[in-house]
C-alpha cells in the first residue's frame, strides 16, 4: 500500500511539474484542475470523513476571493474609489502587486477560517439534510449580500489588479501557486488523517452520539475540521479570483450551483471517504467537463447532469471505492499487509 | 499490487493526458483560406436570450461577407469563420474560454461575449495576450476606463440608455409648467454591471437637471416578480418609471405593469425588442419608451447590407421568431464582424498589431450607423436613440433630428 | 428603508395589496411545498428538482397557449403528462436512491434538475416566457389595490387541488397505503402493501402537483428554463419551517412566506426579495437548533 501511495504521488508530482511544460497551451486548465483537486479534498474532509455533507463550502471560496481582492487593493488605495464604475485609472507597481497578493492570499486563508469558526457554532447543531440545506442557505445568502454591498463593487463586481509582466509568466506563476496549494492541501490532509484527529473525525461520522459519550469534544473537532477546510478553500478562492481577473458575487465568487455542487460530485465520483477518491474524482471530472465543453457544445450541461445521476444512482461507491470492491481478492492477495486499511476504505465507501 | 498501481495511475494521469491530447489541436489563426474569429457567448443561463440574438447577428454578417467574396488580403480571398463556446452567462467561464480560444484554438481575432459583466472578464485576457477584440454587447463604461488597448466596441456606452428619457421628462415638465424638483423618478435596475452603469447615467442626468428620485430599487438575478416595487410606484405616483434588467426585466415589468394598472405617464425600459414585449403584451405595451442602439428606420447605409431597412428584412428572412422587430443586439453584432472585415483589408496583413492599428483607424459607414473609435475604444460616431411603442410598432421619438413621430404623452395604455 | 415603512404607514391600503398578493401567490408555493413534503415524508427523498417540475408544468401551459389552447385548460394535460413523467423518473432514477443515504437523493435530484433545465432550454429556447390567461384586472378602493382575476382563479384552483389531494389521501386505498408507508414502510410491506408501487405513485403525484403549480406560475409570473432553483428553495424553506407531515403548517408557512416576500421586496428593496427567503431559512434553522439544543440538554 505504501508503495502504491508513493507511486501515485510521484505520478501526480511529475504531472504537476511537467504537465505545463508538455502541454504549455493547457496551463490554465491544468491549474484549474489543481483547484478542483483542492475543492474535492477539502469537501471530503468534511463530507466523506466526518459525515457532514455541506452544500455551502463555496462560501469560504467566495469570502477568500473577496478578502484577497480587498487586501490587494486596500493596502494601497481606497477600495470604495477603486470599485466604483466610473473609478479612476489606478496602477500597481511590481512590489505593490506582489506584496498585495502575498498578504491577500494569507489573509484569505486566515479570514475564511475565522468565519468558519464563527459559523460553526450556528450550524453544527444541524444534522443530516438540515446541515446540507443550512449551509446551502449560507452560501446563497452570501452571494446576495455581497451583491448589495457597494463598497466591494456590488453586483457589477470588481476587477483585480493586473499582473505586471508577460502573459505566459502570469500563467506559470499562478499555475505554480495553484499546484502548491493543491499539493500542500494534499500533504496536510495526509498527515492530519494519520493522527488522532483523523480517528476522532471518523468517529463522529460513524456515530456522533457515541463519540460524544466517549468524551470526545465533538463540536470542537467539527469546528476545527471546518476551519482547516475553510483555510484551503479561502486560498483557492484568492487564487481563482486572480486567475479570472474579475470578481463578481453571484457567478464568480459564490457559484453555488456550479463549483459548490462540483466539489460534492467530484468526491462522490472518485469515492467519498476514501483518501485517494476525491483526487481521482476531481481529475476525472475536470477532464470530462473540459472535453464535453469542447465536443458537446450546448449539451455539456446535459452530459454533466447525466454523469452526476449515473454516478450517484448506479455507482455510489465511486471509482476508487468500486475498484476496491470489484477486485478485493486481486488487491487483497497481492497487498496482504494493507488489509486493515482496505477494509476501512471499503467501509467508508458504503 | 502492481495491477492496482497500474490501474490507479492510469486513471489519475492517463485520463488527464488523454483528455488533454484529445482536445482540439491548436489550429492556425488563418487556416488555409479561412480567417478564424473566436467568441465565447451565452447560449445558456441568464443572458442566453440576448446571447443568441448576438450570435445570429455574427452569423448573418459572416455569411454575407463570405457570399460577397470574402476578405481580400494580399490579393487572396479568405472566408470568415467563427469558433463559438458557451460561457453560460458566467464571467468566470468567459475568462476560461478566452484562454482556451487563444491558447488552444489559436484564435488571434476575437469577437465579444454578450453583456458587460462577461466582457469585463474577457478584456483582461485579450489584453494579456495582446489579441484585438471587437465587441458589440458590452456597454458599461467600466470597460473604457481601464486603458485597454485591444478592446473596441461598436456600440454606445451604457450611461446613454436611459438618460435621454430623463431629459425628455424634464422638457415635458418644463412645457407643462412643472418645476424640475417636482418631477419624480422611480428606478428599478438589475444588480449587474450593465444596469448599474445605466443607473449611473440616469443619476448624473437627474443631478444635472435637478429632478428627484423617489424609488431606487435593484432587481435580483432570477427576477420573476417585481410587484412589490410596482406597489411602491403606485403609492408614490412618480412621473417617470425606468426599468433595466435585460430581457427578463422587460418581460416581468411588462406583465406586472399591465396587471397592476400602473399609469405612470412615462415608462422606459431597456431590451423591449429583445424581450419581444409587443408580441407578448400587445396593446398594453403601447407607450413604452425603449432605448435602442439602432433602429431599422434609420437612414444609415453601408455596402454590405444596404440600408438599415434592408438588414431588417434580410435578418427576418434568415432567422425565425423576429417577426415584430429585429433586436439591436443582432444588428450591432453584425456590425462588429464588418469592422473586422474592413480592418483586415486595410491592414493587408494578419499581424495582430497591424490589424489592431487598422481597427483603431476605422471610420466607416454601415447599416448600423457610423463607426469610429475613441482612444478608449468605444464608438463615438453614433448617436443613441429612443423609440416608443405606438400601436404595436417601434418609432424613433428622440433625438429630435432622427424622430419619425412625436412622442405620445402621457402614455395611454389600452 | 424607513421611507418605505413610512409609505406603508401613510397609505395603509398598500398593506392589503401586499398581503393579498402574497397570499394569492403563496397558495402556489403551498402546492409545490406540499408535494415536497409528501416525497420527503413518505420516501425520505429530498427532491431538489422540485422547481424544475414546476417550470416544466409552466412550459406545458405556455406551449399549449402557442397552439391556441387556453392555459387554464392545459392544466389537466399538464397534470397527466407530469404524472407520467414523474412515474418514469421514479422508475429510472429515484427507485434506486430511495433506500440510500439522504445525501444521495439530494445529489441525484440535483443532477436531474440540471438535465431538465438544459432539456427545456434546448426544446423551448432560453427566452423568458409568459402564458396569457386573458382575464381582466379589477381595481378596489378607488384603484389603490388591483387584483388580477387570474390570481384569484389560481388561488381557487390551488384550494380545489389541495382539497382533492387531501381527500384522496384520506379516502382512497392508495392514499391510505401512502400514509401507512409514511408511518412505517417495513410494517406496511409486511401488511401486504406494495411499497415500490406506493413510492412510484407518490413521486408521480408530487410531479403532477408541481406541474399544476407550474401552469399557474406561467400565468401569473414568468418562466424561464433556469428559474427552477428559486422555486425549489422556497419549497424547502416552507417544508423545513413547517416540519414534515404537517399539512396545516405547510399551508400557513407558504402563505406567510408569500406575504413576507412581498414585504421584503417592498421594505428592503426588490434585490432582497429572494434574500428574504434564504434569510428566513437560516432563521428557521437556527431557531430549530436552539430548540434542539435545549432538548438535548434536557435529556442529559
Amino acid at each position: 500500500m505504501k508503495s502504491l501511495d508513493n507511486k501515485l504521488m510521484l505520478g501526480l508530482l511529475a504531472f504537476g511539474i511537467f504537465g505545463p511544460v508538455l502541454f504549455p497551451d493547457y496551463t490554465f486548465q491544468i491549474a484549474l484542475m489543481w483547484i478542483m483537486v483542492l475543492f474535492a479534498q477539502t469537501w471530503d474532509s468534511m463530507g466523506g470523513q466526518m459525515g457532514y455533507n455541506s452544500l455551502g463550502n463555496i462560501f469560504f471560496f467566495g469570502c477568500g476571493m473577496y478578502i484577497c481582492t480587498v487586501t490587494q487593493v486596500g493596502l494601497f488605495y481606497d477600495v470604495g474609489d477603486y470599485t466604483s464604475a466610473t473609478g479612476s485609472n489606478v496602477t500597481f507597481s511590481d512590489s505593490q502587486y506582489f506584496i498585495g497578493l502575498g498578504v491577500g492570499i494569507l489573509a484569505a486563508g486566515v479570514g475564511a477560517s475565522v468565519l468558519a469558526a464563527c459559523l460553526g457554532w450556528t450550524v453544527f447543531g444541524l444534522r443530516g439534510p438540515y446541515f446540507a440545506i443550512g449551509t446551502l442557505g449560507i452560501a446563497l445568502s452570501a452571494g446576495e449580500l455581497f451583491g448589495t454591498w457597494d463598497w466591494v463593487g456590488g453586483g457589477s463586481g470588481v476587477a483585480i489588479p493586473v499582473y505586471p509582466g508577460e502573459a505566459d509568466h502570469k500563467s506559470m506563476f499562478f499555475y505554480t501557486l495553484c499546484f502548491l496549494a493543491a499539493a500542500s492541501t494534499f500533504l496536510f490532509y495526509r498527515w492530519l488523517f494519520s493522527t488522532r484527529f483523523g480517528l476522532a473525525v471518523n468517529a463522529i461520522r460513524d456515530d456522533e452520539g457515541k463519540a460524544d459519550a466517549m468524551g470526545l469534544h465533538t463540536l470542537r473537532h467539527k469546528t476545527v475540521a471546518w476551519c482547516f477546510s475553510a483555510f484551503f478553500l479561502g486560498i483557492s478562492g484568492a487564487l481563482f479570483g486572480n486567475l479570472t481577473g474579475f470578481v463578481e458575487p453571484l457567478e464568480v465568487a459564490f457559484p453555488t450551483a456550479t463549483f459548490g455542487i462540483f466539489m460534492v460530485a467530484m468526491s462522490l465520483l472518485g469515492g467519498s471517504g476514501t483518501f485517494w477518491g476525491p483526487v481521482v474524482g476531481a481529475i476525472m471530472f475536470h477532464v470530462i467537463k473540459e472535453a464535453t465543453w469542447t465536443y458537446f457544445l450546448g449539451w455539456q450541461w446535459v452530459a454533466l447532469g447525466v454523469i452526476i445521476i449515473i454516478n450517484v444512482v448506479y455507482f455510489q461507491q465511486g471509482v476508487v471505492g468500486w475498484m476496491q470492491e470489484k477486485w478485493p481478492e486481486k488487491f487483497g492477495i497481492e497487498v496482504d499487509s494493507s488489509m486493515s486499511m482496505e477494509d476501512e476504505a471499503k467501509e467508508a465507501a458504503q | 499490487m502492481s495491477l492496482r498501481t497500474t490501474l490507479l495511475s492510469t486513471l489519475a494521469i492517463g485520463v488527464a493526458a488523454f483528455g488533454l491530447s484529445a482536445a482540439t489541436p491548436a489550429s492556425a489563426m488563418v487556416d488555409g483560406d479561412t480567417i478564424v474569429l473566436g467568441s465565447a457567448i451565452s447560449f445558456t443561463g441568464k443572458y442566453s436570450t440576448n446571447g443568441i440574438h448576438a450570435k445570429n447577428g455574427y452569423n448573418i454578417a459572416v455569411k454575407r461577407v463570405n457570399e460577397m467574396g470574402g476578405v481580400k488580403v494580399g490579393g487572396k480571398s479568405y472566408k470568415l469563420k467563427i469558433i463559438y463556446y458557451d460561457d453560460e452567462s458566467t464571467p468566470a467561464r468567459t475568462a476560461q474560454l478566452l484562454e482556451r480560444l487563444i491558447k488552444q484554438d489559436g484564435v488571434k481575432y476575437m469577437l465579444g461575449p454578450y453583456s458587460s459583466a462577461t466582457t469585463l472578464a474577457a478584456a483582461p485576457i485579450t489584453e494579456k495576450y495582446k489579441i484585438p477584440m471587437i465587441e458589440a454587447e458590452g456597454a458599461s463604461r467600466a470597460l473604457f476606463t481601464k486603458g485597454y488597448r485591444y478592446l473596441f466596441a461598436v456600440l454606445s456606452t451604457a450611461e446613454q440608455y436611459l438618460s435621454a428619457t430623463v431629459s425628455l421628462a424634464a422638457d415635458i415638465g418644463a412645457k407643462t409648467g412643472k418645476k424640475p424638483g417636482d418631477i419624480t423618478i422611480a428606478m428599478a435596475f438589475e444588480n449587474d454591471a450593465f444596469s448599474l452603469d445605466v443607473r449611473e447615467g440616469v443619476l448624473d442626468e437627474v443631478k444635472k437637471l435637478g429632478l428627484k428620485v423617489v424609488i431606487d430599487d435593484k432587481l435580483p438575478r432570477d427576477l420573476s416578480d417585481m410587484s412589490a416595487t410596482l406597489t411602491k410606484v403606485r403609492a408614490l405616483k412618480p412621473d417617470v418609471l425606468l426599468i433595466s434588467g435585460h430581457s427578463k426585466g422587460a418581460v416581468t415589468a411588462g406583465r406586472q405593469i399591465q396587471e397592476m394598472k400602473i399609469d405612470t405617464p412615462i415608462i422606459a425600459m431597456t431590451h423591449c425588442e429583445a424581450a419581444k414585449v409587443v408580441d407578448k403584451y400587445g396593446p398594453s405595451a403601447d407607450g413604452f419608451l425603449c432605448p435602442t442602439q439602432w433602429s431599422e428606420t434609420l437612414s444609415s447605409t453601408g455596402k454590405y447590407f444596404g440600408s438599415a431597412g434592408d438588414f431588417d428584412r434580410d435578418f427576418k428572412a434568415a432567422y425565425e421568431g423576429y417577426d415584430k422587430s429585429v433586436p439591436y443586439q443582432s444588428a450591432q453584432a453584425a456590425a462588429a464582424v464588418l469592422v473586422w472585415k474592413e480592418a483586415f483589408e486595410r491592414a493587408q496583413d494578419f499581424d495582430t498589431e497591424k490589424v489592431r492599428d487598422a481597427i483603431a483607424a476605422t471610420d466607416m459607414q454601415t447599416f448600423y450607423g457610423a463607426i469610429r473609435f475613441s482612444e478608449a475604444g468605444n464608438n463615438i460616431a453614433k448617436p443613441f436613440f429612443l423609440r416608443q411603442i405606438q400601436k404595436g410598432e417601434y418609432h424613433v421619438v428622440a433625438p429630435l433630428s432622427y424622430a419619425v413621430k412625436p412622442i405620445d404623452y402621457p402614455r395611454k395604455p389600452n | 428603508m424607513l421611507d418605505n415603512i413610512n409609505i406603508l404607514w401613510l397609505a395603509p391600503l398598500l398593506n392589503i395589496q401586499l398581503i393579498v398578493d402574497g397570499i394569492l401567490i403563496g397558495a402556489i408555493f403551498a402546492l409545490a411545498a406540499y408535494g415536497l413534503a409528501l416525497v420527503w415524508g413518505v420516501m425520505n427523498v429530498k427532491n431538489l428538482a422540485q422547481g424544475e417540475f414546476v417550470i416544466m408544468g409552466g412550459y406545458i401551459a405556455w406551449f399549449g397557449s402557442t397552439q391556441g389552447l387556453h392555459p387554464i385548460l392545459s392544466m389537466p394535460i399538464a397534470i397527466v403528462i407530469m404524472f407520467a413523467y414523474g412515474w418514469v423518473i421514479y422508475r429510472v432514477i429515484i427507485s434506486r436512491v430511495v433506500a440510500k443515504d439522504m445525501f444521495i437523493s439530494l445529489l441525484a435530484t440535483f443532477g436531474l434538475a440540471i438535465v431538465m433545465q438544459q432539456a427545456l432550454n434546448l426544446m423551448f429556447g432560453p427566452e423568458v416566457q409568459v402564458a396569457d390567461s386573458g382575464l381582466s384586472v379589477r381595481s378596489y378602493f378607488g384603484g389603490s389595490v388591483t387584483i388580477a382575476d387570474i390570481r384569484v382563479v389560481s388561488f381557487l384552483l390551488c384550494c380545489a387541488l389541495a382539497t382533492a389531494v387531501v381527500l384522496f389521501m384520506k379516502k382512497s386505498r392508495m392514499g391510505q397505503a401512502i400514509r401507512a408507508t409514511a408511518q412505517d414502510a417495513r410494517a406496511a410491506k409486511v401488511m401486504g402493501i406494495d411499497t415500490e408501487q406506493v413510492y412510484a405513485f407518490t413521486y408521480a403525484l408530487n410531479s403532477a402537483i408541481c406541474g399544476a403549480a407550474g401552469v399557474l406560475v406561467s400565468m401569473i409570473w414568468v418562466i424561464q428554463p433556469f428559474y427552477g432553483l428559486a422555486h425549489s428553495i422556497r419549497s424547502f424553506v416552507i417544508v423545513v419551517a413547517a416540519g414534515i407531515g404537517n399539512l396545516p403548517g405547510v399551508i400557513v408557512s407558504a402563505l406567510g412566506l408569500g406575504a413576507l416576500e412581498q414585504y421584503g421586496g417592498f421594505v428592503l428593496g426588490a434585490e432582497f426579495q429572494q434574500a428574504t427567503v434564504v434569510g428566513l431559512l437560516l432563521v428557521v434553522l437556527v431557531y430549530r437548533q436552539i430548540q434542539m439544543r435545549k432538548k438535548r440538554q434536557a435529556v442529559v
